[in-house]
């Protein structure tokens, strides 16, 4: 077995240290050591984005970012963006447009949709697919994913 | 967003599903979110060859090393029976599917088992897998059905011989099955016809995509009993294939199912259940695997590639009056391609007088096609939805028109024998016909609008459904149909409208086969309507309990005022005098009692203790499916490139219980059936290899690739269904590959005949003179 590494990163705004192999993806780490589940594996060579998180702001495929690479950085996922009793506005969203079916891709098209607002608040229906083009639905036909992302942006707005 | 119909209270409504919050937080458990203490990681050797003999396989390296806890082959597994298991949506040969899931003497893919490792880490059980040493004897694979329909083809079982129209021949041949559907006189209608149009087309192998990769999990436990956690659509139907393939009852095998990351028709076969079952057993510990894609790819059921012959004559008044189709579908690597249902659906949406069909099963060196969203019946479609365009457009029709003209309806028999009960299909085309988009002038160069219709016939099965009430007025909702897209919500829909209750009182949950009676696979579009029905019984039932304690309790109470009077039958208070409605039970019999639903669940206790309704369903009044869509395309005159520039899907749902589940299923349909227009196909070398086996390079439609999918949802109640159900998942998918294909040809002049239309396919066809 190879030698394990100790690793101090954040995640979801805590201080988190793991020992993990040089070969481990963020993904298999976040999902199988840390018990972040809510990160998905579809494909694991970034043709997906089911794994869709956060590092230091910019949006990546987890599957893609060995776990060591994270030493010193800030991880978001899928279970750090709602609140207590109250989810993102990208969460209730989808909920109320019914944009997942099966909700495998759910959170990495939540995660995604959440790097994109960030950077551009009032996205325009292209930009919003332009943006999602690197994450995989097969259920939805990505129509009501659409509606839901340009949605959220609006109510994002308006209490900002 | 939630409205209420004057009809109804709940249905038509659009509630919030009852798992969203723990989906969209991530904290829903899929089958690869298990995690058991003590748990081993498993990895499956897969076949580097389409085609080989199997002449030796040495696992001693492999099991000395360090961290590896069990090894397994085909030999592991007891002795394959020769027989048929029915297994809901489709009958299987038990050896056939034992020899899928691990190769006993061949490999008849690449990618097919042939051994399995459990170890403390997957990185440690895949090391293993290059340790494992076999030995093949390498074949000439068969890839094509028109080449394995050769009699000089390889043959990939020897033994198998050809079912000629039900009869068992002694010809050994790749082909399985040739069977004939007959109504009229095909030879006499085509004397009849003033024009007739024949064309044949080739469609490739697809898969159905799902992001979720397949994935199991098994306890062998020391006194014997297996459990197993996976990601199905059918937890009694994978409890069922395992039994069998491992030779144990069904009583000892426990499944529960995991939330599953999407399935259409490809996550009912098993693959990876019997080989955790094994491996956990070998090993005494619990074992898990997870699928990588290209695994998904290579070695699970995509659907079959097909050719297609159709011949269809007209009269010059637009009637159709002969039509005649041959259908050979690769089954792949075992006998079950969907011949079937494609010929039972090919011209379904038709009253035609003269109909013949012939269906060719034909195994080929690629994986066993499984179902996928309207099993066989896009392929079908897509050739005689082009044709008949194609005969508007010889007869000077709108293509509309000619649809309108020769609809089924009520009554009209279907080419394997059936009469349609009523159905919704020429809805459909008026409903297109009125609609905006059609009346809307394309304009601008190289641009086209296609139609086309589309049929699935829809089944029944089996549910089951217990609802049990809480004391709060609330109750929880016990069913066995895994939830792939909001089923939770629909089936509870339909409970709180029958117990007339709100839908948030309505709580759900999808158990496995130890917590509920037998049902079988979230697939067919069957949850809806048939574990919908189940509801709707279970839910009488519980209201038949609660009148029957309140008769009894008003009875006693009656009896009382009128003790002494002259006439007893006045007071006497049945069943019958109880009466229901808006929440609120009454007696007939006296206006001054009554009680609400939430005073008699809070009651319970102390009038005869807990109700529970139940009922399991097995309805026979199907409803069919059927769907008519218009696209625009725009096709670049330089690469071939399709671009969809509008899509409108109208389809008869009989009633839409949750509308926007309803129009994500043709959304999501839609989608799947462009991406099969477009660009899907397994592209293979010579040697049988698949050279696309990634999400790269099988290109499926993604946000940038797609317009806004608009959707028309018309209701023609089913009367098979208390609520008029038909269920809507399927036959979405059907008519895409048709409409697009008949758009490219107002676009550019030339007909499509093969699947997908990428954009070499339809650049060389732009060039042809």
């Amino acid at each position: 077995m190879a030698k394990r590494v100790m690793v101090t990163t954040h995640i979801n705004g805590e201080e988190t240290t793991f020992l993990c192999e040089p070969r481990q993806s963020l993904l298999e780490v976040l999902r199988e050591d840390l018990g972040l589940t809510g990160t998905k594996e579809g494909c694991s060579n970034g043709n997906c984005g089911a794994c869709s998180v956060q590092i230091d702001g910019v949006l990546v495929d987890s599957c893609l970012v060995l776990a060591v690479e994270t030493e010193g950085k800030k991880v978001t996922t899928i279970e750090g963006l709602a609140s207590p009793a109250k989810l993102h506005p990208l969460q209730q969203k989808f909920l109320e447009h019914a944009a997942l079916q099966c909700g495998i891709c759910t959170p990495g098209f939540i995660v995604a949709a959440k790097a994109l607002l960030e950077k551009k608040p009032r996205p325009s229906e292209h930009e919003v697919r332009y943006w999602l083009a690197g994450n995989l639905c097969r259920c939805t036909g990505y129509d009501k994913i659409v509606r839901a992302v340009l949605d959220a942006a609006q109510t994002m707005e308006v209490k900002a | 967003m939630a409205e209420a119909t004057a009809e109804y209270r709940v249905i038509g409504t659009r509630p919030i599903r009852p798992d969203g919050a723990d989906k969209v937080t991530g904290r829903a458990i899929y089958g690869a979110d298990m995690r058991l203490t003590g748990m081993l990681y498993g990895k499956v050797l897969r076949s580097p060859h389409a085609h080989a003999r199997i002449k030796s396989i040495d696992t001693s390296k492999a099991k000395a090393l360090p961290g590896v806890r069990a090894v397994i082959t085909a030999r592991d597994f007891p002795p394959a029976v020769d027989r048929i298991a029915n297994l809901g949506e489709m009958a299987v040969n038990v050896k056939y599917l034992s020899h899928n899931v691990l190769a006993y003497d061949k490999a008849l893919y690449k990618g097919h088992a042939i051994a399995a490792v459990a170890a403390t880490s997957p990185h440690i059980a895949e090391e293993a897998l290059s340790l494992i040493e076999v030995e093949y004897d390498v074949l000439p694979p068969v890839l094509h059905v028109l080449e394995a329909m050769k009699e000089e083809a390889p043959l990939l079982h020897e033994d198998m011989t050809t079912t000629d129209l039900g009869q068992k021949t002694d010809r050994r041949s790749n082909v399985v099955t040739h069977f004939r559907f007959t109504q009229g006189d095909v030879a006499q209608g085509f004397r009849n016809a003033e024009v007739v149009i024949e064309r044949e087309f080739n469609t490739g192998t697809v898969h159905q995509g799902y992001i979720e990769p397949h994935n199991a999990t098994a306890l062998w436990n020391e006194d014997g009993h297996l459990y197993i956690w996976t990601s199905t659509q059918g937890a009694f139907v994978v409890q069922r294939q395992v039994a069998e393939i491992l030779g144990i009852s069904v009583s000892q095998v426990s499944v529960t199912p995991c939330e599953i990351g999407g399935g259409f028709g490809g996550k009912i076969s098993v693959y990876l259940e019997p080989v955790v079952a094994v491996l956990s057993r070998k090993a005494g510990r619990p074992v898990k695997i997870i699928m990588s894609r290209i695994e998904e790819f290579e070695a699970t059921g995509p659907t079959p590639a097909s050719h297609i012959k159709v011949k269809m004559g007209a009269r010059k008044d637009g009637h159709i009056v002969a039509a005649e189709a041959s259908l050979m579908y690769e089954a792949g690597a075992f006998p079950g391609s969907p011949v079937t249902a494609g010929g039972m659906c090919i011209f379904g949406p038709y009253a035609i007088p003269n109909m013949q069909v012939d269906g060719y099963d034909v195994v080929v060196n690629k994986p066993k096609t499984a179902a996928y969203r309207a099993p066989g019946a896009t392929n079908a479609a897509f050739a005689s939805e082009t044709v008949i365009d194609e005969l508007a457009e010889k007869l000077g029709l709108d293509p509309l028109e000619i649809r309108r003209i020769n609809g089924a309806k009520e009554g009209d028999r279907q080419v394997h024998g059936p009469a349609f009960p009523r159905i919704g299909y020429i809805e459909t085309v008026h409903a297109a016909l009125e609609h905006e988009h059609y009346h809307t002038p394309l304009e601008g160069p190289n641009r086209g609008r296609g139609v086309a219709s589309g049929f699935w016939f829809n089944v029944g099965f089996q549910s089951t459904v217990v609802i049990n009430v809480n004391s709060d007025g609330t109750v929880s909702l016990v069913e066995g149909s895994t939830d792939i897209g909001g089923t939770r919500a629909s089936i509870a829909m339909q409970a709180a409208e029958t117990l007339g209750i709100p839908y948030e009182d309505v709580r759900p949950s999808v158990v496995g086969t130890d917590g509920v009676g037998y049902t079988d696979v979230t697939g067919g579009s069957r949850t809806t309507f048939a574990t919908g029905y189940a509801a709707y019984e279970a839910a009488r039932d519980v209201i038949r309990q609660m009148k029957e304690r309140l008769a009894q309790r008003w009875n006693t109470e009656m009896e009382k005022e009128f003790e002494g009077q002259a006439e007893p039958e006045i007071a006497r208070v049945t069943v019958d005098d109880v009466e229901y409605g808006d929440g609120l039970f009454r007696c007939a019999k006296a206006r001054d009692k009554t009680m609400t639903f939430k005073d008699m669940a809070a009651q319970m206790a102390r009038m005869g203790g807990p109700i529970t309704g139940r009922a399991t369903s097995q309805p026979r009044g199907v409803g069919g499916a059927f769907a008519t869509h218009v696209v625009d395309v725009e096709v670049d005159p330089d690469t071939g490139k399709v671009t969809i520039l509008r899509y409108t899907a109208v389809q008869d749902a009989g009633r839409a219980i949750h509308p926007s589940y309803v129009e994500g299923q043709i959304q999501g349909g839609v989608v799947q059936g462009i991406g099969w227009a477009l660009n899907e196909e397994f592209c293979y070398r010579d040697d049988g290899s698949m050279t696309n086996a990634s999400f790269l390079d099988y290109r499926m439609p993604t946000t940038l690739d797609l317009p806004m999918i608009d959707t028309v949802i018309v209701e023609v109640p089913n009367p098979g269904h208390p609520y008029g159900v038909r269920g809507v998942g399927e036959v979405p998918i059907v008519p895409p590959p048709a409409a697009v294909a008949n758009a490219i040809y107002r676009a550019t002049g030339k007909r499509m005949t093969e699947l997908p239309m990428s954009p070499g396919q339809v650049l060389s066809r732009m060039l042809e003179k």
